[in-house]
């Protein structure tokens, strides 16, 4: 292995590790998001049901891209390393103080405040990492092999969120012997320890990032006293780079972002609240999925140094477009309760039936797990209401199938499902560095290609579980509605992307 | 291909504001039907967030418009 190569596989290590284990601290408190709201955020306090609201709209969608804008503009006026190494300390220093912060129960209204600064900050320190990763590594790579290299970069916002669930399913079951005592523990205290192991990653990370040194196009420009006075004034406020900014968002992060949080965010939440599957199942088969699907960012980042980077990140969008319906479908289909009471019962647990008292009523909850011979199982929930009046009758409720499990073949069936999902998320979202990196000059890269990637994923990506919850709210009758906005917004992405972007690598970035 | 970039230009510049328009009336219908302040920031923040992008849209429209986008 010769020296440079050896060199390029050092800066990417330094890179995706650090930008690991900023997505790692970022969704860690998205995932663990019902447990925290019990901490801090209780429901009745209507003042801290507030700020929870803020925490999770503002960090996503405003700091994010406010982020970009802030250490963008740092990246290009002081230097790539110095300013990605400044995001992770503010990253992994906020998640570590969130896993100290007293609860709600112990200091009060201080609490959920601290949480919600907490919470900007990491939102803010994310905003800045990603563009500065990313240039990074790109002004490193040789120009022939930028796909590959950047596409490394790539696969850790992915595996960010494999970490997360992977660490966060260890603590909830390894607190004790028996699972119920270990959930209780972990909703108790536990959940704390993944924010605090945070800073031993950090910790590492900043490490090795100190011995690194600055990028060479950059440390050329500088020395050269090139380097942009006012890069967000040179980004935004001249038409030549403005209009590739604007195409990037339009032609190219607006799809990805919506492929990206649908394939491993939508995907999840919909198993969960529409197909009513069990909550570890759900989460096993994305990390399943995730995990094979994770070389293929690589294998599409190396392709488009061959092939170009547009038409495989269109090609995703396209796919998206087609196939989501369908995929969707199976996952109804699978989980259907006619379908699971065809089957062969296996075993019926006694009805566990508990009650609640209230003024003039008493609300009976009644619920029966089912398993059935292929290993699958639901739990039957009905919830009558009967009167101390004894004029009134009983109001029985509608009786509810939760916690379903999948057999063995549904379980793999899923996996897959969701791995197709995946796929078109390496697909726009592996080649999807080099392509911001070679459309900017380096005297502005860092700030011109972060805004629109955070909006991209920030807003229109982020975005897609609240629309397409909104949309199942207001038309009732279809369940897959939902995937009405990520369809809409990738198939204008589509469009505006093939008449307008290029095809074209530009094989010099030193401009 | 270039005339279609160019004229293409209007669809992106009325996109924008049809997209805010929208957003605005989901928004107002929404609030009325759960009037608690929860809703009001969650529709205040995506409209704050929708109206610059969706200038960004009528801007991309223009310059489209104006073949700043020929090959």
């Amino acid at each position: 292995m010769s020296n440079s190569t050896k060199g390029i596989w050092k800066v990417i290590g330094a890179s995706s590790v650090g930008t690991l284990i900023e997505w790692y601290d970022f969704y860690i408190f998205g995932s663990l998001a019902t447990v925290i709201a019990n901490q801090f955020f209780p429901k009745t306090n209507p003042t801290a049901a507030l700020l929870s609201t803020l925490a999770t709209f503002a960090a996503g969608f405003i700091v994010r891209p406010f982020g970009a804008l802030v250490f963008g503009r740092l990246g290009d006026l002081v230097g790539r390393k110095y300013t990605f190494l400044l995001t992770l300390i503010l990253m992994g220093g906020s998640t570590f103080a969130i896993g100290l912060v007293p609860s709600y129960e112990s200091i009060g209204f201080a609490a959920p405040v601290i949480v919600l600064l907490l919470r900007l900050l990491q939102g803010l320190a994310l905003g800045g990492e990603y563009g500065g990763a990313a240039t990074y590594v790109a002004e490193h790579a040789p120009p022939h092999r930028r796909g590959f290299f950047t596409s490394w970069i790539q696969t850790t916002a992915t595996l960010g969120l494999f970490v997360s669930l992977g660490v966060i399913l260890m603590v909830r079951h390894g607190l004790d012997s028996d699972v119920q005592v270990s959930i209780q523990k972990f909703n108790d205290w536990g959940w704390r320890i993944p924010f605090i192991v945070s800073i031993l990653l950090v910790g590492v990370s900043v490490y090795i990032r100190l011995k690194m040194n600055e990028s060479p196009l950059f440390s050329r420009l500088k020395s050269e006293g090139k380097v942009s006075a006012n890069p967000l004034k040179e980004s935004f406020g001249h038409k030549t780079n403005l209009k590739m900014v604007l195409l990037a968002l339009f032609g190219a992060t607006m799809g990805q972002g919506v492929v990206w949080y649908t394939g491993q965010f939508y995907a999840q939440s919909f198993m969960e609240t529409i197909c009513k599957v069990d909550f570890e199942q759900s989460r096993t088969i994305l990390i399943w999925a995730i995990l094979f699907a994770t070389p293929f960012f690589v294998v599409f980042g190396s392709w488009s140094d061959k092939v170009g980077r547009k038409w495989i990140m269109l090609a995703g969008m396209l796919l998206a477009i087609v196939l989501y319906k369908p995929i969707y479908r199976q996952f109804l289909a699978e989980t259907d309760t006619s379908v699971y009471q065809a089957k062969t019962i296996a075993t019926e647990a006694a009805p566990v039936v508990k009650t609640e008292n209230a003024d003039d009523h008493i609300v009976t909850t009644t619920t029966i797990v089912t398993t059935f011979t292929d290993g699958s199982a639901y739990t039957q929930k009905s919830i009558d209401t009967s009167f101390t009046n004894v004029s009134k009758a009983v109001a029985h409720g509608t009786v509810t199938y939760i916690d379903k499990k999948l057999s063995t073949t549904g379980y793999w069936k899923f996996v897959f499902l969701v791995f197709i999902q995946v796929i078109f998320v390496t697909m726009v979202y592996g080649p999807i560095a080099a392509f911001l990196v070679e459309l900017f000059p380096t005297r502005i890269r860092y700030t011109s290609m972060s805004l629109p990637y955070h909006i991209g994923n920030g807003v229109f990506g982020g975005l897609t579980p609240f629309i397409a919850l909104l949309l199942t709210t207001i038309n009732t009758g279809d369940k897959l509605v939902g995937l009405m906005y990520p369809i809409i917004i990738s198939a204008v992405c589509l469009v505006i992307g093939t008449l307008y972007v290029s095809n074209k690598t530009d094989p010099d970035v030193s401009d | 291909m270039n005339l279609l970039r160019k004229w293409l230009g209007w669809i992106w510049m009325l996109l924008g504001p049809l997209s805010v328009y929208y957003l605005i009336k989901t928004a107002v219908n929404e609030i009325a039907k759960h009037p608690v302040i929860d809703t009001k920031i969650q529709w205040g923040v995506f409209i704050a967030v929708a109206i610059p992008i969706a200038v960004g849209m009528v801007i991309f429209g223009w310059y489209a418009w104006k073949d700043e986008y020929r090959r």
